[in-house]
């Protein structure tokens, strides 16, 4: 990337996040609800994207993830906890069930891996729906607290906003490191050829079970912030339509992409709004959106804008190689 | 004891309807990789067709006839050349995912159409018991296990003892070879297709009479169907038929005997027990289409 690109990109990106953080200034209730969950999304999303996007490793588990970190942070913060405190618990146990979930990957791939994943997210819907002492079954958890950030209440929709979207933007950080460190290279040789990675030298068992637990932590941070989002838990957002969703968001977006779950995240939560006016119809347009997009472009969003780059980056190139061949005739 | 044999005879029922679903969603599998997530929706469908053909004055089995043929135009022909051809070279994933988006597609398209609530169905067996062997047995039961059965033994001679058959299992098998020797691949595929579609539309027609028609029905039996397929081996048609057997009895008897709040994560145990430690499946054999 040439340096006037780069620049480009900076300012790009001062302008996207100071819009994101003035423009929801004089936004309603609602509106600032939709784009906390928006952030919250997206975070989950990213998560699947390391999993799905870098290591290669198909998960229809990530919901179920979400579903762990919303109860973990619903069940500490009404029994008193920190929700700093809830978010460190449920680091910890979705990276233990995360590491643990990528042992079948080690076995088996592609479909099967998505039937193991697909399995454990019934499974833990129905520990939501059954095990009522811990979760207060269909009935849910009410009256989520809303933390205090140094000191500052998030209690008004405006500073949990600021919250939410300030935990995409260190999960963003995060991740954008992750994916340049060797970490993130060993990832991606794993997506592209397992064989060869691990004739290289990569131990692919211990990255794959990787991929798999630090894409379930970012579920699970997600969820953490889920639950004082909507002050309220139950097991029906968590059914295996959330995990499906979410490996919606990422392949829309387009898979492997570092910004493609914030477009597939954007597809999801803010599409369907933008459609109210279409009322019960808003759905079908937005399964067939989904079927045409992919039909067009199978890598998603961020695959059209890529092929439209790497083309123009083609063209420019043979340009130079003509101009280069026509001084080197006039040269003769 | 007495419980048991109902539990069982009743579990065999539901389960030859999985296995008929599962059928479809190997077949699917084999000849063109397609992974049919919306293969639960496909059974839902058709019995919302048959209802509105019977709400514009036609008999019943006008409409079940117009229903099955409706289901091959769209479930069949429509979703291959829409949907499949088009994804099919681009890898597994996209398609998967498409199907997933053609679920919702569908289900809300019926939600709006037709009606959010549950519509009983006309049931193709008469309601009863017989008595056998001085028990009492349900004839929906034995109807809808007799029917299933039927098609199943027609599929598999159909696939075993046919020239059509034995074009559609080189297809699947390998395709390159299968076209050097002359065997038209791509209309096979598209038999398939219409296979799957008239076995959903059976399914349907077998299965709404039990459940009711509701738009959402399909999300349960689309997942039993692909656990069915999974535990009894994803490429062998016997194979589903067997797992479809086995996740419907062992369903029925998990909610009598072990507990109805978790009736649903044991099939899901059998499921990871059986990929962790036979990933080919009951009768399976190992995926020879390795990539």
């Amino acid at each position: 990337m040439s340096k006037h690109n780069r620049l480009l990109l900076v300012a790009l990106s001062i302008i996207v996040v100071a819009g994101l953080i003035i423009i929801p200034m004089n936004f309603n209730r609602y509106g600032l609800y939709i784009l906390s969950q928006w952030a919250v999304m997206t975070i989950a999303a990213m998560g699947l994207n390391l999993t799905l996007g870098y290591a290669g490793q198909v998960s229809l588990a990530q919901g179920a993830f979400v579903g762990i970190g919303a109860y973990g942070a619903a069940i500490l913060t009404t029994h008193g906890w920190p929700l700093i405190a809830a978010l460190g618990l449920v680091i910890v146990i979705c990276f233990v069930v995360g590491w643990l979930l990528g042992y079948p990957a080690l076995r088996v791939q592609h479909h099967y891996l998505a039937f193991v994943t697909l399995a454990f997210s019934t499974l833990m819907f129905l520990v939501f729906r059954n095990e009522s002492w811990l979760t207060n079954g269909i009935y849910g958890i009410s009256n989520i607290p809303r933390p205090e950030v140094f000191g500052f209440p998030t209690r008004k929709p405006l500073p949990f906003y600021y919250l939410c979207i300030g935990s995409l933007g260190l999960v963003t950080l995060a991740m954008w490191w992750l994916i340049r460190s060797p970490w993130g290279r060993a990832f991606m040789a794993l997506r592209e050829n397992p064989i060869r990675a691990q004739s290289l030298g990569i131990d692919t068992r211990r990255y794959t079970l990787m991929a798999f637990a630090i894409g379930s932590v970012l579920g699970g941070i997600a969820g953490v912030l889920y639950a004082p989002l909507t002050q309220y838990v139950d097991p029906v957002p968590f059914n295996l339509q959330l995990s499906l969703d979410l490996l919606m968001m990422v392949i829309v977006g387009g898979s492997g992409f570092m910004l493609g779950p914030f477009l597939g995240a954007m597809i999801a939560v803010l599409l369907p709004e933008w459609l109210r006016f279409a009322e019960g119809y808003y759905l079908m347009l937005y399964a067939a959106a989904v079927i045409v997009l992919l039909i067009y472009s199978p890598s998603g969003i961020l695959g059209i804008l890529d092929r439209y780059l790497s083309s123009r980056r083609t063209q420019a190139a043979s340009a130079l190689r003509a101009a280069a061949q026509s001084k080197l005739e006039a040269a003769q | 004891m007495s419980n048991l044999l109902d539990l069982i005879v009743a579990g065999l029922a539901t389960g030859a309807i999985y296995a008929l679903v599962a059928v479809g969603f190997t077949l699917l599998w084999q000849t063109s990789q397609t992974i049919n997530f919306a293969q639960g929706e496909f059974v839902m469908l058709p019995a919302f067709l048959m209802l509105a053909v019977m709400h514009l004055g036609a008999p019943f089995w006008l409409a079940v006839l117009v229903g099955v043929l409706l289901s091959a135009l769209l479930l069949g022909l429509a979703f291959k050349m829409l949907l499949v051809d088009p994804m099919l070279r681009h890898g597994v994933l996209p398609l998967a995912i498409a199907t997933m988006a053609l679920a919702i597609g569908i289900k809300e398209a019926v939600k709006q159409f037709f009606s959010a609530e549950a519509s009983p169905f006309p049931s193709i067996v008469p309601a009863g018991d017989i008595s056998v062997l001085g028990r009492a047995i349900s004839l929906q039961s034995l109807g809808v296990l007799a029917v299933a059965i039927l098609a199943v033994v027609g599929l598999t001679m159909l696939l075993n003892r046919t020239s059509l058959g034995h074009q559609m299992q080189a297809a699947a098998q390998n395709p390159t070879v299968a076209r050097i020797i002359g065997v038209p691949v791509e209309r096979m595929i598209l038999l398939t297709f219409l296979i799957n579609a008239v076995l959903v539309a059976l399914a349907s027609l077998l299965i709404t009479p039990i459940y009711l028609a509701k738009f959402s029905s399909g999300e349960v039996l689309g997942q039993a169907a692909f656990i069915a397929a999974i535990v009894g081996g994803f490429n062998q048609v016997r194979g589903a038929i067997a797992g479809g057997l086995l996740i419907g009895v062992v369903d029925n008897l998990a909610a009598a005997y072990i507990s109805t709040q978790y009736r649903a994560a044991v099939p899901m145990l059998l499921l990871i027990l059986m990929i962790l430690f036979r990933p080919q499946g009951l009768l399976g054999r190992a995926e020879e289409r390795t990539v």
